[in-house]
């Protein structure tokens, strides 16, 4: 079927991912120091660039790319980030097959936010990345109710991650860090909602190359 | 079985002090700090906890894990995952307030407790009583 994705687009996933987190480190850290402990830019810039220099260009199937990569996060972050991404990217890998249709993108992406509610134990409003996650499951599986294709699917998915993201800034935090400082949290956008929402605008856009 | 325990704190200086004072009163327990990040910044390493948590049960320990924040539970959760179910069954998170939790978890490791003991006791139920 036309446009599945496969090894090669996780390959290029992570690359994209890697720039795009290396360019938005100072935003990720500014957004941390507001309502966290401003290590999540270097953190996932660290992450990223490690995952980078682990990735196997000749890798058979995404979930070997996948499955690395979310190892090689947990080992390297040292931050919130690291256990919840690779445990993300871990159980994407699990659930993808060889060549990614749009049915099977839908269960890699639920299954990415299934790890991160499960390490994290975060609900949907909690002001957290589960806020970016969770609307970009939806979008992805309303899209490919409609017959999109894997990179339409992408596209909704991302477009909604950053919907998400931003709708953070209203919100009241109730886990980690950011959440002992209670009403004062709100205005600022979750910096964990926000790398995601970049992380999926990476997929889109590895998705079109 | 005797337990041991690993001390998982954001910092490498507080882990090693909270191993310090926990083991004033337990000297025959094993308490290995497991602080930081590899390369000494502020954060929770799973390769540094895994390492104490291996270097215990190869000692045949059981293993009572304290942490200090929240992402520290997702750092030794991740390390307990990893380990497999035979090893992990001798592996605990021990959620507690970290300094009266190790201290008093120690103690009750000196004492003789099991792991569910020392792990009952690392939650220092008294200090909310």
């Amino acid at each position: 079927m036309a446009g599945e994705l496969t090894a090669a687009w996780a390959v290029a996933w992570m690359r994209d991912a890697a720039g795009v987190l290396a360019r938005q480190r100072e935003e990720l850290i500014e957004l941390d120091r507001a309502i966290g402990d401003g290590d999540h830019g270097e953190n996932m810039d660290r992450g990223f660039q490690a995952v980078v220099a682990g990735l196997d260009a000749s890798a058979a199937s995404p979930k070997e790319v996948l499955s690395s990569a979310g190892r090689t996060l947990i080992s390297t972050v040292g931050g919130a980030a690291g256990p919840l991404y690779g445990t993300a990217l871990m159980r994407a890998g699990q659930a993808a097959k060889e060549r990614i249709d749009a049915d099977n993108l839908v269960a890699v992406l639920s299954a990415a936010l299934e790890g991160v509610q499960a390490r994290g134990k975060a609900q949907v409003g909690d002001k957290t990345m589960v806020d970016a996650w969770s609307p970009a499951v939806e979008a992805a599986r309303q899209a490919n109710e409609g017959g999109a294709t894997p990179l339409d699917v992408l596209r909704a998915a991302a477009s909604a991650a950053e919907q998400g993201a931003e709708a953070t800034v209203g919100m009241v935090a109730r886990k980690g860090r950011a959440s002992y400082l209670g009403e004062r949290s709100v205005g600022h956008q979750d910096p964990g909602a926000t790398s995601t929402a970049h992380i999926l605008q990476s997929a889109a856009k590895a998705a079109a190359a | 079985m005797s337990v041991g325990l690993v001390i998982c704190s954001h910092s490498a200086k507080l882990a090693e002090g909270v191993a310090e004072l926990a083991g004033q009163m337990a000297k025959a327990v094993t308490i290995v700090p497991a602080g930081g990040t590899g390369d000494g910044r502020i954060g929770t390493s799973v390769e540094l906890v895994s390492a104490a948590v291996e270097k215990l049960l190869d000692e045949g320990l059981d293993v009572a894990v304290l942490t200090d924040l929240g992402s520290a539970t997702m750092t030794v959760e991740s390390v307990i995952e990893a380990l497999g179910p035979d090893r992990a069954a001798h592996v605990r998170h021990a959620e507690g307030p970290l300094v009266e939790g190790a201290v008093a978890a120690s103690v009750a490791a000196q004492i003789g407790g099991d792991l569910t003991a020392v792990a009952l006791a690392a939650q220092a139920k008294e200090l909310f009583a």
